[in-house]
């Protein structure tokens, strides 16, 4: 078998909640709280969820924008949780994120020029002539023009920001790109270009992607595999054909019919939940779902199931299977 | 003589910029009929909360300017005093706005919110009011109810806060419910006990319901009529059905295959080519022209009427004009 590129063991982050006048610790967030999975070349590995559940800081966990409180990141096999920031500086350039809002990100002073160059000059591209060239290239590869390299952020459209931020993102050739719900906050017809684009890309350049979404439409469409997420807990993870069409989870077959359908013919048995996410800061003993769980039994309120493979590639982890 | 609930006839909303006065809603016209559930859609900025603001009269008088008529049960909302519109929002119509941080007060818990409606205009005694507030918490899925009807709106989470501009709308059974993407913030499993209870009242109260989504999939859930715009008109109206399954307009089309479908997976995803126009932007033919295929030189010059179907579909498009190009979505999925 070949070597993912991507390896989480065990992966946990807990905030701490710091109380009273002295500001001690009297709690924390289990944001996360012990996930395994791995990506592999040139997959999309799709990350769905409620919100809050975790998937946003596992993505920057694996950056190590966050620095996880337990767990190993094995990226080409070796473990970075235990680089030099040194080190570390060379590994990020290959991995890079693309946010929901790229325009929170873009220097509103600077020109999308200044922007796209700000990548190479950090990893030390030297020669001022190549990386102009690099700067109209990569506006050619999302889609954009040479003479977009002298505006500023804000006399752009949301679709061409997110194309800027995808263009950053490219800069220097990263192997990894997490996208946190990078499409989100455009509109259905600029959407299905961004999705389009990043398809492309990934064809021509074999980019690997996390893509973290809430879209379950958006995440069949892109991924080749998909995690879901509840309450800081992997619960379920497989082929995205195979989550889909038969999603073994309680939590993920709520989900998945929870989603209204685009189709006035189609009729959907709906599984109702009751009830809201538990927090994380006290999540409940046992199954986290248990609280709202439709086929919780006896064992789901003291212990928490394992993730296991039950059918070729397809993790789940619920006592049904036991 | 019977008038539909509520007729909106040529309504046209403008603000006052720096570049001059722009139209942002342009002659909108369209009806409800009591218990009738009717959805909106359209891309960001076309419009859909300001034709809700100008019905509601909360289109900012210092910049915005509403024509036309908002006729409802015969009475013109478009020239009724701000008095008489303070007595109809809230009872007879409510509205579930797109922020719910902006209609809640931060300075009153979340239960002297709810239950000053049914005081004012149903004349409730205080705890008659509060066991009604309580019991519609639940119904939205607010588990604590009775404590948070102490709490500050600071304290409740963005879904909570949600819910309880939702419970706060139906709490009075108005007529008329307008719903701004009243879902959108909100995790699935969460929207679908929503909506599951926005069509109980629906059922129940007979209230009708003005679905403003971007969402499609709600619509096909929801909605029994519906209204598509584009740049500040209607480009498309009809029934659900038929929309769904013979849309005509070019927007239209595109916006139904541009959406992934979570039954199935396609190998390319349909993309309009570039982008909506800025309001006011362009002044002359069809405002949908820089991005459609269809385009011909009359469309650049000539903007289309929007034309009545015998189905009651309505289409703003010159494709049919001479009934050419009827079947363009056909020829657009067999070609995909
Ligand atoms: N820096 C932080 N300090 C404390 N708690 C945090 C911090 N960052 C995130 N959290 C908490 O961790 C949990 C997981 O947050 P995260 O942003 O990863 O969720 P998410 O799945 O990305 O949600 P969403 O879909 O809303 O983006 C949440 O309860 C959140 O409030
Ligand atoms: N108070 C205002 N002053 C000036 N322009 C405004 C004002 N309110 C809205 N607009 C403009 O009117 C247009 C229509 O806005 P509207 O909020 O109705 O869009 P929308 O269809 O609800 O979009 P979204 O899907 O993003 O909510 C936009 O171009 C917006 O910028
Ligand atoms: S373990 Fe129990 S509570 Fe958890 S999902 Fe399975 S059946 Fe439900
Ligand atoms: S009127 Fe012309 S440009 Fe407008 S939608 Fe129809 S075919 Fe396209
Ligand atoms: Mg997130
Ligand atoms: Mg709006």
């Amino acid at each position: 078998m070949t070597q993912p590129l991507v390896q989480v063991e065990n992966l946990k982050m807990h905030f701490p909640i710091k109380g009273g006048i002295l500001g001690k610790t009297v709690g924390s967030v289990k944001a996360v709280d012990g996930i395994s999975f791995s990506i592999k070349k040139g997959e999309t590995l799709g990350l769905v969820g409620e919100s809050g559940c975790g998937k946003s800081t596992t993505g920057r966990m694996i950056l190590r924008l966050l620095e996880p409180s337990d767990g190993t990141i094995y990226f080409e096999g070796r473990d970075i949780t235990k680089l030099s920031t040194n080190e570390m500086r060379k590994t990020r350039s290959e991995m890079q994120m693309v946010f929901q809002d790229p325009f929170a990100s873009l220097n509103p002073r600077h020109t999308i020029g200044k922007i796209l160059e700000e990548p190479l000059i950090v990893h030390g591209v030297k020669d001022r002539q190549g990386r102009k060239q690099r700067v109209q290239e990569l506006l050619e590869v999302v889609g954009l023009s040479s003479y977009h390299a002298s505006r500023y952020p804000h006399q752009f459209s949301g679709g061409q920001r997110q194309r800027i931020g995808i263009a950053r993102a490219l800069a220097i050739n990263p192997k990894l790109i997490i996208a946190d719900e990078p499409v989100s906050a455009l509109d259905v017809s600029i959407q299905s270009q961004v999705l389009n684009l990043l398809q492309d890309l990934q064809k021509e350049y074999g980019l690997t992607y996390l893509f973290i979404a809430h879209d379950l439409g958006v995440v069949r469409h892109i991924s080749d595999r998909v995690g879901v997420m509840y309450l800081g807990q992997l619960v379920e993870i497989s082929e995205s054909e195979d989550l889909y069409r038969n999603p073994l989870h309680p939590y993920t077959q709520a989900l998945l019919s929870a989603v209204p359908i685009p189709d006035v013919t189609y009729k959907q048995e709906r599984v109702i939940l009751q009830g809201d996410v538990p927090s994380p800061v006290n999540p409940p003993k046992g199954c986290p779902f248990h609280t709202r769980c439709p086929k919780a039994m006896e064992q789901c309120s003291n212990i928490r199931p394992e993730l296991k493979e039950l059918e070729q590639g397809h993790h789940v982890a619920c006592h049904l299977y036991d | 003589m019977e008038y539909p609930m509520i007729e909106v006839k040529d309504l046209q909303t403008s603000f006052r910029t720096d570049t001059g006065e722009i139209p942002v809603v342009n002659s909108v016209s369209f009806h409800l009929e009591p218990g009738e559930v009717l959805g909106i859609v359209g891309e960001s900025g076309c419009g859909k909360s300001v034709t809700s603001l100008s019905i509601m009269g909360l289109v900012p008088t210092n910049t915005g300017k509403v024509q036309g008529k908002i006729q409802f049960k015969g009475e013109n909302l478009a020239t009724a005093s701000e008095a008489r519109m303070r007595k109809i929002r809230g009872n007879e119509i409510a509205m579930i706005f797109q922020e719910p941080m902006t209609s809640l007060n931060p300075l009153f818990t979340i239960g002297e919110q709810l239950t000053e409606s049914l005081r004012i205009h149903r004349k409730w005694n205080k705890k008659q009011a509060r066991a009604r507030a309580i019991e519609m918490m639940k119904l939205v899925g607010l588990g604590r109810a009775e404590a948070l009807m102490d709490e500050y709106p600071h304290q409740l989470s963005g879904g909570m806060r949600q819910r309880v501009m939702i419970a706060m709308a139906m709490i009075c059974e108005p007529e008329l419910l307008i719903a701004d993407e009243p879902t959108t913030a909100l995790d699935v499993t969460i929207q679908a006990q929503i909506l599951e209870l926005m069509k109980k009242l629906n059922r129940e109260t007979n209230t009708a319901i003005m679905m403003i989504t971007h969402d499609l999939g709600v619509v096909a859930e929801m909605c029994q009529r519906m209204v598509v715009m584009y740049a500040g008109k209607i480009v498309e109206e009809g029934d659900v059905s038929t929309v769904f399954q013979s849309p005509k307009h070019p927007y239209t089309v595109g916006l139904i295959q541009s959406v992934p479908d979570m039954r199935e997976k396609k190998e390319r995803l349909y993309s309009i080519p570039g982008q909506v126009p800025k309001p006011g932007s362009q002044k002359l033919g069809c405002q949908f022209a820089p991005r459609c295929t269809h385009a011909m030189d009359r469309c650049l010059s000539e903007a289309p009427p929007l034309q009545p179907f015998n189905n009651g579909q309505k289409v703003r498009c010159w494709l049919y004009g001479d009934g050419k190009g009827a079947d363009i979505y056909d020829s657009a999925i067999s070609s995909s």
